[in-house]
């Protein structure tokens, strides 16, 4: 097993590199650089551009050099100290604003999976085992519901209703008054107010896809053989359930990781900005946008990192679950 | 509040089972009565759809949605009350008390009846903690003690393995090891012994008996083959759609059968313990005999496994198949009969030897050498009857589009002349052309698998593979589809190689027959002479294994058995 661990995080390495060139060669790929769509922001507002700067700048920043030689340096930097480049829009370096971000942008993914997975479980199973009940045609309807709406859409209704209704602050991660304060008691209990909204609608199409495909599979499951014997045995019911055939459905859950990470941090980035997230979604989006190339680099670098880790993690979980895979 | 007579542990009275299906209720089972006595064994049989095990589970009450017990009761006594199970309802807590403690069930699918993701011992102790207040510790003695009752070797080390790591026969045992945790009085086993192979039925059917007898249990013992029921049972009871048609001590029912339907199921049976009668003796062996259409030699498959082993899936056969010939191969399940079918065909790539066909013209082809096209010429020749007749049928292509699916890729017909052909060809197979609209789903399993005959013969091949064409099929329908090839070999010339598990199908249907061991051809020869004079140890303990129908002439008492010599 550890020897499999091994084996796989080593194959992640040059996956890693791989990924890293490409999403470096596809930062390249639109016409331009960062300075030029600078100097067309600045003359579009009637500032003055002075040449001599433009030259400096490039100079500093090796605009002109050929892109392997961009890709080598900024490779460098990140192997031998860290160094994930300049941020040219903020002025800062790359890796200060990324884990400035970093942090609220797993409590939020972390707590919208909890959800995810607390709401979908419960009512996967009701409807499989109640397959065409009233309460599975509830279910089902909400499901199609929270899988049709558009999340920026139930963002604005969420952040309508509680504004007006039960006059919340909403946007953001803060209150106006404790936005810029240092963490307190009374700052964690206005940050947890304002963190509903977010994972509610964060979680919704994904609890909707979950209840779907729990139930699919473990309405498959529910007439194996192996529940008739562990039926025969005299078990009750909610364990014969429970202990077996769920069991076995739950693989697609943990398949799901893999990939619920990555998308939880980058697929909800128009919530994001409906709602004033101090998230990371955003900031990549401004980055691409503007040219931003190593802090858009560096981001899209850290996803292609976080989705092999959420890989392995669910290739690991799923061997824990299932021996017919630890074994193969 | 009802009395049982002392011997009677289970009462089943005018018992009716219900289906609310959405047009019409079934009705499953309708007033079906019978008697469990200690020690003693009920077999009930019939046919696929009879309601045998809707009967068998609604015993336990578990009779799946929409099926519903609508009448009768089913008295369980324990010596001094009674309780009446059809009043319980499913859920409670007296219900589940019975399951597993009073009646202990074992079925079918030894691949799928036991949990894939827990250890075998770990679904035993389940089972016996559930039914006594034994700590884990005291329960795992218990739970070894009941594999090695159920005689699987290293006990202590199989506990801990899952169901996969278990071959059919293992996993069949550790179901009836988890059936007698609770130490029940009844044990229904519902065909306990279909999957598994002759030798494997022969010893679980016998492992099963030894432990009724021993622990003086009552058994209810489904099945569909008569040949099982005489070697076991002690009363039988013949169900037909959803009604006991007949019931009776064992000797009754086999040698003075009352019911029509009983005389029928045993005549198919009876039927196939011998040789055709429609045969004509075959030219093949006669001194002027033609060249062999078929000559395979030295043929072998080795499949590569994990780390540095192989697998000689099959290794070195040797035969001739005659123009209008009948052979048919037997061996157990991983003995590559299957791969030797293959093989042939050349759908999996041969690693040693040849063979040799020689079509009508007479010339002589070496399949092993043809190329891409070459080899769709010879499949025109030589076609494949499968054996499950659900799964081989596109169920989205009418049975026209089916039949003649091989004569539009062959670009042979069309339009009206394919459907005259496909007329023809389904009036052969006994199918009415008017069914030729129709979808597949709208056929019963021996229909179906006259399409695939059908189907095979669109193309007049001269060799006829069938692999277990015949094993999903029930006995009566079995000997119809075993008359009809018979019927079309003489009418087409035909050659068969006939792949089988079923030593009665081969015996009835073949001519020679080559007995597979291990990838091995043990034993080739005169059908007769295989089923009562088998020369090879091997083919012996095979056909020693086979259950005669006939209670007073059980086989399996002296059967022997054969142990193979190890890495042979």
């Amino acid at each position: 097993m550890l020897g499999y661990i091994f084996r796989r995080v080593l194959y992640m390495v040059p996956t890693l590199f791989g990924m890293s060139l490409i999403s470096f060669m596809i930062i390249q790929l639109p016409p331009g650089d960062y300075l030029t769509s600078m100097i067309a922001t600045m003359s579009d507002s009637g500032q003055a551009v002075d040449p001599a700067q433009i030259e400096r700048l490039k100079q500093i920043y090796g605009f002109d050099d050929p892109f392997y030689l961009q890709y080598l340096k900024w490779m460098w930097g990140i192997l031998s100290r860290g160094d994930f480049g300049w941020s040219f829009e903020w002025n800062q370096p790359v890796s200060g604003l990324i884990w400035a971000r970093m942090g609220s942008t797993l409590v939020i993914s972390l707590l919208s999976l909890l959800f995810v997975w607390i709401v979908a479980l419960p009512i996967g199973i009701y409807s499989a085992v109640r397959r065409h009940s009233a309460g599975d045609h509830v279910f089902t309807f909400f499901g199609f519901i929270g899988l049709a709406v558009p999340n920026f859409i139930l963002a604005l209704a969420l952040m309508y209703v509680a504004y007006k209704y039960l006059g919340l602050s909403v946007g953001g991660l803060n209150s106006p008054e404790y936005a810029e304060a240092p963490w307190s008691f009374a700052k964690v209990i206005d940050f947890l107010a304002h963190l509903w909204i977010p994972i509610i609608i964060i979680g919704a199409s994904g609890t909707a896809a979950l209840i779907r495909i729990l139930r699919a599979n473990l309405t498959d499951e529910l007439h194996k053989p192996y529940v008739v014997t562990a039926r025969a045995k005299g078990l009750p019911e909610y364990k014969v359930i429970l202990k077996y055939p769920v069991r076995i459905a739950l693989n697609p859950f943990v398949s799901a990781i893999g990939w619920v990470l990555p998308h939880l941090v980058s697929g909800v980035t128009i919530t994001a900005i409906v709602l004033n997230l101090p998230t990371a979604g955003p900031l990549l989006f401004r980055a691409l946008v503007s040219q931003d190339m190593y802090l858009a680099g560096s981001f899209i670098l850290l996803l292609s990192a976080l989705t092999l880790v959420g890989m392995l993690l669910s290739d690991l979980l799923l061997a824990l679950l299932d021996p017919r895979i630890r074994f193969n | 509040m009802a009395t049982l007579p002392d011997d009677v542990v289970l009462s089943v009275e005018d018992l009716c089972v219900d289906f609310r299906l959405r047009t019409h209720i079934l009705h499953a089972v309708e007033k079906v009565s019978f008697q469990l006595k200690r020690g003693q064994t009920l077999c009930l049989v019939g046919e696929s759809g009879s309601g045998k095990s809707v009967t068998a589970r609604s015993l336990l009450q578990i009779v799946d949605r929409p099926g519903q017990i609508v009448g009768g009761r089913i008295l369980l006594g324990d010596g001094e009350t009674v309780t009446d199970i059809a009043a319980l309802h499913p859920d409670s807590r007296t219900m589940r008390a019975i399951r597993g403690r009073r009646i202990g069930l074992i079925f079918q699918e030894p691949m799928s009846s036991l949990s894939p993701v827990h250890t075998i011992g770990s679904q035993i102790v389940e089972a016996i903690r559930l039914h006594s207040n034994m700590d884990k510790k005291v329960a795992r003695e218990r739970m070894i003690e009941l594999l090695r009752h159920v005689e699987i070797p290293n006990a202590e080390k199989m506990a801990d393995r899952y169901t996969f790591e278990f071959s059919g026969g293992m996993r069949q045992r550790a179901m009836i090891a988890m059936a007698l945790a609770g130490d029940p009085d009844i044990l229904i086993a519902d065909e306990p012994t279909t999957a598994l192979d002759v030798t494997t039925q022969a010893e679980i059917l016998d492992l099963i008996k030894r432990l009724q007898v021993g622990r003086g249990m009552a058994m209810l013992l489904i099945t569909h083959d008569m040949g099982v029921v005489a070697e076991v049972a002690d009363e039988v009871a013949v169900m037909r759609f959803g009604r006991i048609v007949e019931h009776g001590p064992v000797d009754a029912i086999y040698h003075a059968a009352m019911h029509p339907y009983t005389r029928q199921l045993l005549a198919s049976t009876v039927k196939l313990t011998h040789h055709a009668e429609a045969r004509q003796p075959v030219s093949a062996l006669s001194a002027e005999a033609p060249k062999p259409v078929l000559s395979v030699r030295n043929l072998g498959k080795t499949f590569g496994l994990a780390g540095n082993t192989t697998l000689r899936a099959v290794d070195n056969a040797n035969f001739d198949l005659y123009p209008g010939e009948n052979l048919g191969i037997v061996g157990e399940s991983g003995s590559g009969k299957t791969t030797l079918g293959r093989l042939i065909l050349r759908t999996v790539e041969p690693t040693t030897g040849t063979v040799l066909y020689r079509p009508k013209d007479g010339q002589e082809i070496d399949v092993t050498s043809l190329d891409k096209k070459e080899l769709r010429g010879f499949h025109r020749e030589v076609r494949l009857v499968f054996q499950d007749p659900f799964a081989s049928l596109n169920p989205r292509m009418t049975v026209k589009d089916v039949i003649g699916d091989p004569l539009i890729v062959n670009g042979l017909a069309k339009g009206k002349a394919l459907e005259d052909r496909v007329s023809e060809l389904m009036r052969l197979v006994g199918l009415d052309p008017m069914g030729m609209e129709r979808y597949p789903h709208a056929f019963s399993g021996g229909q179906r698998q006259r399409i695939g005959i059908a189907r095979a013969l669109a193309l007049e091949p001269r060799i006829i593979i069938a692999d277990e064409a015949t094993s999903a099929l029930d006995v009566s329908i079995r000997s119809q589809i075993l008359d009809l090839l018979l019927d079309i070999r003489q009418r087409l010339n035909l050659s068969f190689i006939f792949i089988s598990h079923d030593i009665s199908v081969v015996r009835y249907f073949c001519d020679r027959v080559a007995v597979m061991h291990r990838g091995r051809i043990v034993e080739l020869g005169g059908a007769e002479q295989i089923c009562t004079a088998p020369q090879e140890a091997y083919t012996k303990s095979l056909i020693s294994a086979v259950p005669n129908p006939d209670p007073r002439d059980k086989r399996m008492l002296h059967r022997q058995r054969f142990i193979a010599p190890a890495n042979a």
